[in-house]
């Protein structure tokens, strides 16, 4: 038997980015916890990817009407800062479905112990062509259409695509 | 309200018209207490003069929109400002937290309070912040020394005893981390680029270098805090600071500036600003100040 946690969980789970919709909020590791009040109320407490994230304010809506639709209808959004959020939390069903929709995944996040070193020089990453496969595309910005992402070109078919940052 | 053709847009009835109202407070569930031995003032203090940094920054920034070189870095500097505008968000929203009284009376959230309804003497912010970009050299140049401290500061804060400082500091070194390297490419980039670019990017550095002294003269708030391991001296941050500062420099072949301390009088973070700071908060502020229940 499920639980009403389990099935506010389940629910939870499938509610789409708005911002990437081709994952789950679970899928881009910002779904931390689904947890249930003494007084019923469903408490679901997500993550910013990024301090400035202007998506956050749609994806509390996003989860409490379709909580509300399952039949949960006392819901509440919280915010959880720490641990922050780090690009290694997207699933491998999310890895796979950016790269199915041409944008690259992230590598691993960097883990750094001391300072952190000045990168004079565009960073080096193992990306692949989302569309053709081709290595060694060329970084156009650090920044892209969202925070979380950057620009890059392929060098063989010449198409632009995003990647998602390692942070 | 019902007459109008716009009545179903606002408020927490539909989901896709979520950024008027429905998120006001962006710390909602975070543990709010002070930590023991901390005066509410003066967390509340410190998360303002973090806080405004960030704010007043941003909106510099985000002037570069539509106006960058080039479409790339115009959206690179919106996302830079974004970063900073989030980080301000939190750090206004503690600072609301921690000492109610620093907040306007206002119909709006605190921390959008704090924002639009204080004048520029009650601004916390170091100087160097509010200053007019003359050109992209300086907006670079004012960008590497700023996220150069931040970067720093925000390092030192993650080992912070006040949680909400700690968590914001975590998840700003990551953000901060790019806007450094962003800003001292560009730096490099100029400097190596075409003699008007290099002659740019020395003017910038010679008007903006003294402003540098401002960010690590320690303030008391500041020595309060650090003696209670909630906050950080900016003095004792000062050689990490100048050692990224004289990497860029050799990396750009460009001699440190001689501008040293004296070249500015005056701390913002005592509310003491140059007039640029009204001029941009006049803007800023502006459709908050005419419309103050307005939601859109």
């Amino acid at each position: 038997m499920v639980t009403t946690v389990e099935h506010a969980l389940q629910v939870a789970r499938e509610v789409p980015d708005p911002e990437l919709p081709m994952l789950t909020l679970a899928d881009l590791g910002v779904l931390r916890s689904v947890t249930r009040d003494p007084d019923g109320t469903v408490v679901v407490a997500i993550t910013p990817t990024y301090s400035g994230c202007p998506a956050m304010a749609a994806m509390q809506d996003d989860l409490v009407h379709r909580l509300h639709r399952a039949g949960f209808p006392d819901v509440r959004v919280t915010v959880e800062l720490y641990p922050p959020w780090s690009s290694d939390w997207i699933s491998p069903r999310g890895r796979a479905a950016l790269a199915e929709h041409g944008i690259s995944p992230p590598g691993p996040a960097p883990r750094r112990a001391g300072p952190i070193p000045l990168t004079l020089s565009p960073p080096r990453r193992e990306v692949r062509c989302p569309r053709c496969g081709a290595a060694g595309p060329e970084l156009v910005s650090e920044f892209s259409a969202t925070a979380c992402k950057a620009l890059y070109r392929c060098t063989a078919c010449a198409e632009p695509f995003e990647h998602v940052k390692e942070i | 309200m019902a007459d109008s053709v716009y009545s179903g847009l606002l408020g927490d009835a539909d989901p896709h018209w979520a950024f008027g109202t429905g998120f006001a407070d962006p710390l909602a569930g975070v543990d709010a207490a002070v930590p023991d031995g901390v005066e509410g003032a003066d967390l509340g203090a410190y998360c303002l003069m973090l806080g405004d940094d960030a704010l007043v920054l941003s909106h510099r920034l985000s002037e570069w929109t539509s106006r960058a070189p080039d479409l790339e870095e115009d959206i690179a500097l919106a996302n830079v400002a974004l970063d900073l505008l989030g980080q301000a968000r939190l750090l206004l929203s503690r600072a609301a937290q921690a000492a109610p009284q620093l907040v306007p009376e206002s119909v709006q959230a605190p921390q959008d309070a704090l924002a639009y309804f204080r004048d520029a003497r009650a601004f916390r912010n170091v100087r160097l912040v509010e200053g007019v970009d003359v050109d992209f050299a300086d907006a670079m140049v004012r960008l590497l020394l700023f996220s150069a401290y931040r970067l720093a500061v925000l390092e030192a804060l993650q080992d912070s005893r006040d949680a909400v400082l700690a968590a914001v500091a975590a998840k700003g070194v990551k953000e901060v981390t790019y806007h450094r390297d962003h800003a001292a490419r560009w730096v490099v980039t100029l400097a190596r680029g075409t003699a008007e670019s290099r002659r740019r990017l020395l003017a910038a550095l010679d008007r903006l270098w003294g402003f540098r002294p401002e960010l690590i003269t320690g303030h008391e708030v500041e020595r309060r805090l650090a003696a209670a391991g909630v906050g950080v001296e900016g003095a004792t941050l000062a050689g990490g600071i100048d050692d990224v500062l004289d990497e860029v420099l050799a990396a750009a072949g460009v001699p440190r500036p001689a501008g040293e301390p004296g070249a500015v009088s005056g701390r913002g973070r005592d509310g003491e600003h140059t007039p640029a700071l009204s001029a941009l908060l006049a803007e800023m502020q502006e459709v908050a100040r005419a419309h103050p229940e307005g939601a859109w």
